[in-house]
């Protein structure tokens, strides 16, 4: 199955290795992922704040690009997912809009008729490929590293999308399989403040501050992330949260087709690893261990 | 069956009227917005909201001031511009309301009607994204970061040192950003939706006697 790759704007500048990692993670496991040509940003959440025909026309505009193709998109970027899919719903949804939209996008010699899903790469791993694919595909178990699996609020909320709203297991059946433990992490829908980061930064630091606290009580090593906006408030604010409440954390925040990259056994410098902050400890026992492995059996 | 949302709560002022009927008109886009006249007032959403502490008017007292007929106050408060839109209240709300969306129409009304609070800095961050998007077609983050800290006060730089350095270390941060080959196409895309986006005067609804006491708000 062949599928539009759209990274959004936040995964070709910070985040770029969650870019990296998506790709490679697919490559290895042999499905096609064209990059949408010329794709343009989605709006994200600060567009419907402004004015609706043109956040949806602007979003609209990458559903028209794909239709062309043939083929659904797949976005790992959770608020371009939400931002593509709420565009299809509002659109599908009034007649009216759809008309008004469509006759925008006319002034660019492109229609939408509205057969593209918007798919994430979570879903299409565990549902599409399937896990039975990927076990198979596994070079280095993970060892029953402690994964707290963030999913962020906006990749199963708040239409009924690939998972239930308010306990998705797709994250913690996908890490079983390669052996992982999973732990009780029951603040993994909980928001961490998104864009109000930049805005109101007090009350995202604290919301920040609840969610890691949360993944260090209950014992994890890492933390998995979909969202690259709640990777960066994770993992770029610690030291702040820190200063601000008196804390000493110094959580790793991965992406989860990071870690599932290190199972498949892909090399750390194409997943990016080197661009985290915090470094896994466990993570990177698992490297050496294989790696000293590898040497044994050539050697032997 | 949902009955006409568009009946009054008793006599307002003109400039009730007009605002509350602006706000109704960028409901209609919204799936099911309607909805909003089933509130039971069950307090699930303020209860679910993880920033409803730092809320003067929570979500709850928004849809029921509304349903009162007192849009200046909503439109006047900072919560509308506190939420983070992470959709719990959305997906818990026992009679499906779309509280977030409906959020974002307030968002849009108070914009259109230049109802902003000084001490809301949103408005300028979502100028800057906009006009990276007609530019370029994408986005560069931290270049928006900077300008918005620079409309916004730029000793906040100071702050955002540290942060930065250890970026440029991790090598997380691109100067340039990139246009996108199809711009003129999109730029006429958006030139043309804002022609559908202009406000539309709408004819205030007549005073019937049905629009006072209790029929007003069954």
């Amino acid at each position: 199955m062949k599928y539009a790759y759209y990274p959004g704007c936040s995964l070709h500048s910070v985040n770029k290795s969650y870019d990296q990692s998506c790709k490679a993670v697919f490559n290895n496991l042999n499905c096609e992922l064209t990059e949408l040509e010329d794709w343009n940003c989605c709006g994200a959440t600060i567009y419907m704040s402004i004015k609706e025909i043109t956040a949806l026309a602007v979003a609209a505009r990458n559903l028209a690009l794909a239709e062309k193709l043939g083929c659904d998109i797949v976005t790992p970027c959770s608020s371009c997912y939400t931002i593509l899919n709420k565009a299809n719903r509002y659109l599908k949804n009034n007649e009216e809009v759809f008309e008004k939209v469509n006759l925008c996008l006319r002034e660019a010699n492109l229609s939408y008729h509205g057969t593209i899903r918007v798919r994430h790469p979570l879903d299409i791993l565990v549902n599409d490929i399937g896990i039975d694919v990927i076990k198979l595909n596994v070079k280095i178990p993970l060892n029953q590293l402690k994964i707290a699996n963030y999913y962020g609020c906006q990749i199963v909320r708040p239409e009924k999308g690939f998972d239930d709203r308010e306990n998705p297991k797709t994250m913690e059946n996908l890490f079983e399989s390669l052996g992982a433990k999973e732990i009780y992490f029951p603040y993994k829908l909980r928001c961490c403040g998104g864009m109000l980061m930049t805005t109101f930064q007090n009350a995202s630091l604290k919301l920040s501050k609840e969610i890691l606290e949360c993944a260090i009580e209950n014992g994890a090593d890492c933390i998995a992330t979909t969202c690259p906006l709640c990777q960066m408030n994770l993992e770029g604010y610690q030291n702040k949260i820190n200063k601000i409440y008196g804390t000493e954390f110094k959580m790793p925040i991965l992406f989860f087709t990071q870690i599932l990259g290190v199972a498949l056994g892909i090399d750390k410098k194409e997943l990016g690893l080197e661009n985290n902050f915090y470094k896994c400890e466990k993570l990177e026992e698992l490297f050496i261990s294989s790696s000293k492995q590898k040497e044994l059996t050539t050697v032997g | 069956m949902i009955t006409e949302i568009e009946i009054l709560p008793g006599v307002l002022s003109k400039k009730e009227t007009t605002l509350r009927n602006t706000f109704l008109e960028h409901t209609k886009i919204i799936p099911q917005g309607e909805r909003i006249k089933l509130c039971i007032q069950c307090g699930t959403c303020t209860g679910s909201c993880p920033l409803s502490y730092a809320m003067d008017i929570t979500p709850r007292k928004l849809i029921a001031l509304f349903r009162a007929g007192d849009m200046e106050s909503i439109l006047k408060s900072r919560a509308i511009w506190i939420c983070a839109s992470c959709y719990t209240c959305q997906t818990r709300c026992p009679s499906q309301i779309k509280v977030t969306d409906i959020l974002y129409a307030l968002k849009r009304t108070a914009m259109e009607k230049k109802i902003l609070n000084p001490g809301i800095p949103t408005y300028a961050l979502s100028q800057s994204f906009m006009k990276s998007i007609y530019k370029y077609g994408r986005l560069n983050e931290p270049r928006l970061i900077i300008k918005f800290i620079m409309r916004t006060g730029f000793w906040k730089i100071f702050n955002m040192i540290p942060l930065g350095i250890r970026m440029l270390k991790k090598n997380r941060i691109k100067f340039s950003t990139e246009k996108i080959k199809g711009i003129t196409d999109l730029r006429k895309i958006m030139l043309k939706a804002e022609t559908f986006d202009m406000p539309i005067e709408k004819e205030l609804p007549a005073y019937t006697p049905e629009a006072v006491g209790y029929k007003s708000i069954s």
